[in-house]
């Protein structure tokens, strides 16, 4: 690793004014993806800023919803009385990702901000638009399983990692920043990740030295109604091939609103907004779960070596609004009848 | 020339100590293997480390371990003070800003029951226990640690006395070669308190149920400890050490010692 300067700062103005006068320097929230990436020689920061002793870790009721802070662990969040009974979609999408070591170290904000699996990112010796902008992407024409089957572009395939960002993106959840000058902003999530067009290099909208504050959880209906399935290479502690959010508000058996967002196939959480649109106002029956979903696949533009996902991704659609109709009792949402594992 | 010691320049007592457990002929290792006596000796002492130095000439080796401990680094660039509380003692320590715990641990403070197997956060070998909570030691800079209570396996036996999930992993026969136990313990340890704490899993059935304390079925076990690799595959064993812990009976064990082996 190469050497750097550590600090820990003791308020956010500090932090922020230490990362927004230093080009090199970064926040150091749990570290479970920037320490890893520093070895890998991927990133090399000059300076790390350590916010984590940061007064933002708070989860609170607020007049329009929850907020939840971002230097809290996903542990704890995964975990508070507030999140487990208001919104189990964003408790079971952060308790499906990583281990429990790492949802014990890993922060809210750190999560929404960690970078892209790709090997090729990873690959210091091999070309990649993200890591290095220019060099191409060893991906597009490369071995690309794991990649994008929604919204790349010929400069990146790249897929977002997190989980807990998928239930975000189906929770409408808002981001709130904080720059230099005490500039404070609000992001809504949709927003907040970005595609990758003609400059990967850039995951998100924060501008530099931003630091996020808090994520806001707006009230909803969905808590009776929401499922989070995950479908990977072995049963735990892995990435998703793909994952759905799945967020439902019932009126008798018709469906009165309803949330998808899909993790593992493109830059950024995919709001499955084609599924949603063809799904409100109907019945809620399987047959329209997989019309809905067949539907939103309809867009889908697979790689050599991921077409599967998007059969895999009709059928996990499908599987996760089940779930979400059977309470989001885990393990109920039916995978053998869907020709799938558990 | 018959008076020409083997081993030039070594005291008697070091001469009779290494005759006794280097075989009689060096080349019956490269012909025709270490015969199993030898080899057991050798371990028992050395480590194996020292098959391969028998090639290197015994010189270096007997220099190699006279070399006087290296002196306590200096200057050190980007150095960092950290005070904490290890294994309910107070430490202090300066540190490069690169170090990181799981490297303070074995390098600095001789500490060597926390390990480093993938070195990235995928193995689960350096679990510790911070502030009571189970993370990985590679990922966690030394330099954070200020004000935490550090944990590791070395902490967790009163005096002679192991920790329940010690002796239950010993009785369940929960590892094979060992190298990922202090870590599988160490995780084991802060699962039970998770699960008296009512915290879920993503197989947890009722996200929105919080009752506590929670009782944990094996696939909860096998989730909950799905951050810890076990490359001999012992994985059967060690749940069962865990159900033992964390259950209120006993668990059979599915061993043991054959008749006059012990």
């Amino acid at each position: 690793m190469r050497p750097f300067k550590y600090s820990k700062a003791d308020d956010a103005g500090t932090a922020i004014t230490r990362v927004s006068a230093n080009a090199g320097a970064k926040f150091l929230g749990g570290g479970t993806n920037l320490i890893d990436l520093m070895k890998e020689d991927v990133l090399h920061p000059l300076e790390l800023v350590d916010i984590t002793r940061l007064k933002y870790a708070d989860i609170a009721k607020t007049a329009t919803g929850v907020t939840i802070g971002s230097t809290a662990t996903n542990a704890i969040t995964a975990n508070h009385e507030l999140i487990r009974k208001n919104y189990p979609l964003l408790s079971m999408a952060i308790l499906a990702g990583a281990s429990a070591q790492i949802r014990n170290m890993a922060t809210n904000g750190g999560n929404l901000n960690q970078r892209t699996r790709c090997t090729y990112f990873y690959d210091v010796a091999m070309p990649c638009n993200k890591r290095q902008p220019g060099s191409g992407c060893g991906a597009l024409k490369g071995i690309n399983r794991n990649h994008a089957i929604f919204g790349w572009s010929e400069k990146c395939v790249a897929v977002y990692p997190s989980d807990m960002a998928v239930a975000l993106a189906a929770l409408e959840a808002l981001v709130h920043v904080e720059g230099k000058n005490n500039a404070k902003r609000t992001i809504e999530f949709a927003d907040y990740h970005r595609l990758p067009g003609d400059t990967p290099e850039k995951d998100n909208t924060l501008q530099t030295g931003e630091f996020i504050t808090s994520i806001d959880l707006p009230e909803n209906e969905f808590a009776d109604h929401s499922y989070y399935l995950k479908i990977r290479e072995r049963s735990s502690y892995a990435f998703a091939l793909v994952s759905v959010a799945a967020a439902l508000s019932l009126e008798g058996n018709r469906i009165k609103q309803v949330r998808i967002a899909l993790g593992g196939v493109a830059h950024k959480p995919w709001r499955a907004a084609v599924a949603e649109q063809w799904l409100t106002g109907k019945e809620a029956t399987e047959a329209n779960f997989r019309a809905a979903a067949e539907a939103e696949l309809k867009n889908a533009r697979p790689l050599e070596h991921n077409q599967f996902k998007v059969a895999m991704a009709k059928k996990a659609i499908t599987r996760a609004l089940q779930g979400a109709m059977q309470g989001g009792v885990y393990g109920l949402e039916g995978g053998a009848e869907n020709g799938m594992p558990k | 020339m018959e008076d020409q010691p083997k081993f030039p320049d070594l005291t008697d007592a070091e001469r009779r100590a290494l005759e006794d457990l280097m075989p009689d002929e060096l080349s019956e290792i490269i012909t025709s293997g270490l015969k199993r006596r030898h080899f057991l000796k050798l371990i028992t002492f050395t480590g194996t480390s020292l098959l391969a130095t028998h090639l290197l000439g015994i010189e270096q080796l007997m220099a190699r371990t006279t070399t006087p401990a290296p002196a306590p680094p200096t200057g050190v660039e980007n150095g960092v003070n950290v005070a904490f509380n290890l294994n309910g003692r107070a430490q202090t320590l300066l540190v490069d800003s690169r170090m990181t715990l799981l490297d303070a641990l074995r390098e600095r403070l001789a500490l060597t029951g926390s390990k480093k197997g993938c070195d990235q956060g995928q193995c689960g070998a350096c679990t510790v226990l911070v502030d009571g909570r189970r993370v990985l030691s590679c990922l966690t800079l030394a330099a954070t640690c200020e004000d935490k209570a550090v944990t590791t396996i070395e902490g967790l036996a009163d005096g002679d006395t192991l920790h329940p999930m010690q002796a239950a992993f010993m009785k369940h026969d929960g590892f094979q070669c060992g190298y990922c136990t202090p870590g599988q313990i160490c995780s084991a340890v802060a699962l039970l308190s998770e699960a008296k704490n009512g915290e879920a899993s993503y197989v947890t059935q009722h996200a929105r149920q919080t009752e506590k304390p929670m009782k944990l079925s094996d696939e909860e076990i096998r989730e909950r400890m799905s951050g810890n690799i076990c490359r001999c595959g012992a994985y059967p064993n060690i749940v069962d050490a865990i159900r033992e812990v964390h259950g209120d009976k006993a668990v059979a064990q599915v061993w043991q010692f054959a008749d006059g082996t012990i």
